[in-house]
């Protein structure tokens, strides 16, 4: 069985107010699937949906299993300024869960994290706070975290929020490889849709409650759809 | 000095006083840097409030006072979790209002009952002469209890201090280990309410890690130092509380307070240095 997520007629309400209705998706392993639309459509709420942090009005997920372990980056991260932890001790949390009813991280975790430190680039900076670090550094040790807690689904949420066009780019060709080599399906939203539509097999348009319908399909069929000749004003 | 200290250790209630505070400066300070990160430290105030109000109805009611407030608390301290992780209700002002409230209620019933004396005083502000030979029993268990608690779960309020979205959004039980990190402050706030006092014992549990926070930059070394300037702090106010017959709770904090300049003055020296 390939597949990862089915998503079958989402609806989403904010206080009984509808803000997505009638999404179908699929993700397959070794895909990425990326997320579109304009602020407001409603990108961030249906992907925490699929992580169960937001109730469906309509609609379900098939495929999504008690087991899966999903990997996430959110759009904006929580953590305080001030807050005193090591690189490598925030990355390694990302194994929390994998722990089952274990109290500690086995080697095994420990190396899966300096694994994926290395993967990010940011070995040299491993033993620093977190609070000491750039933008960049920042969001490269959480993009790390979240591979760590990666089992057959990675979640990104505007990966490229907060590095520069030069880091960007070797994010995407970084996530394009770790779809080839670990056999997980990826969904990331996106505005950045030059890099993204890169590295994407499928596309999800979203429009806003009451507007046209959503897009969903491979990229070669979007490219030629008129929502993406009116969303990126015809530049593909 | 020496003999100050010798004179100390030869009384069963002092000795009590120190096993007591020692044990709970420990899991204060284990606690400490999570309540602080969280944003939590007003509960353990409010927390602290409901105490006394408790620990005032028990005594009135001849209830045992440490075994009544426990459940009370940690009761509390699940609804002031609540308060605070609905962005609906204003969460500050309803904690505020909360603690007000179990105050005045306290302060009510001994009034009606005992009347205020230095009993009251001691309930406010920390006594040495408090702690009884039961409640060194409940203490050890139960501060034993929590650091074991702690330690075993030490990967998970890390996670969850660290990042509350990230820790659920991955699939782990985040609000569980809030509820944990909730229970533990509550028991905490009040066995040390009979040595620090209703209206000081929260500092028990944020000052020294925020002191740690200073110039510690990992967050086991934020722990270690907190339990070593908690440890110290304790254990010196006790002994001005017992030469110059001071409240404990208020010569703990003071000495926490002193602790706190001085890593602040480390801190600074360290990005001259820089």
């Amino acid at each position: 069985m390939n597949e990862l997520i089915n998503g079958k007629n989402i609806a989403i309400s904010y206080d009984g107010k509808k803000i997505l209705s009638g999404v179908n998706f699929t993700l397959n392993k070794g895909e990425v699937l990326c997320i579109i639309g304009e602020n407001g459509s409603g990108k961030t709420s249906l992907v925490k949906s699929i992580l169960g942090m937001k109730k469906l009005s309509e609609g379900a997920f098939t495929g999504i299993s008690d087991i899966s372990r999903i990997g996430y980056l959110a759009q904006k991260d929580e953590i305080q300024k001030d807050f005193p932890a090591k690189v490598k001790e925030v990355v390694l949390s990302g194994r929390l869960n994998d722990l089952g009813y274990r109290p500690f991280y086995r080697k095994k975790d420990k190396e899966i994290a300096l694994e994926n430190i290395k993967k990010l680039g940011i070995e040299a900076i491993m033993n620093k706070s977190f609070n000491e670090i750039s933008g960049g550094q920042r969001q490269r040790v959480l993009i790390a975290r979240a591979l760590c807690a990666t089992g057959e689904i990675l979640i990104l949420d505007e990966p490229e929020a907060s590095l520069d066009p030069v880091v960007t780019k070797s994010l995407f060709s970084l996530i394009k490889e770790i779809k080839n080599d670990n056999n997980i399906g990826i969904v990331i939203v996106s505005h950045n849709l030059n890099t993204s539509l890169d590295i994407a097999d499928k596309v999800l348009h979203l429009k806003a409650f009451g507007e046209d319908e959503h897009f969903f399909g491979n990229l070669i069929d979007y490219k030629d759809s008129p929502l993406a000749k009116g969303f990126m004003g015809g530049e593909i | 000095m020496i003999d100050i200290i010798k004179e100390i250790l030869s009384q069963p209630f002092m000795v009590r006083a120190l096993i007591v505070g020692v044990l709970l400066a420990i899991c204060s300070s284990f606690l400490g840097v999570s309540l602080i990160l969280k944003r939590y430290s007003m509960i353990g105030d409010g927390l602290s409030h409901v105490g006394f109000g408790s620990l005032a109805i028990a005594t009135a009611m001849n209830w045992a006072p440490i075994s009544v407030s426990i459940p009370v608390v940690v009761i509390s301290a699940f609804f002031l979790l609540r308060i605070s992780e609905n962005s609906k209700i204003k969460g500050d002002a309803a904690i505020a209002m909360i603690s007000v409230v179990s105050l005045a209620g306290g302060v009510m019933i001994i009034s009606i009952s005992t009347g205020i004396n230095t009993d009251v005083c001691n309930y406010m502000f920390g006594s040495i002469l408090g702690m009884t030979k039961s409640d060194l029993h409940l203490t050890i268990i139960l501060s034993i209890a929590i650091m074991v608690a702690y330690i075993l779960l030490y990967n998970r309020i890390f996670a969850v201090t660290l990042d509350e979205t990230f820790t659920k959004a991955t699939g782990n039980r985040a609000s569980l280990y809030n509820s944990t990190i909730a229970i533990m402050t509550a028991i905490i706030i009040v066995l040390g309410m009979r040595m620090m006092g209703a209206m000081l014992v929260s500092s028990l549990i944020v000052m020294p890690s925020l002191t740690a926070m200073r110039v510690c930059k990992s967050f086991k070394t934020v722990i270690i130092n907190a339990v070593v300037i908690s440890v110290s702090c304790v254990l010196i106010g006790i002994f001005i509380s017992y030469t110059m017959a001071t409240p404990t709770g208020a010569s703990i904090v003071i000495c926490n307070f002193a602790m706190f300049i001085f890593y602040h003055i480390i801190s600074r020296l360290r990005l001259i240095k820089k």
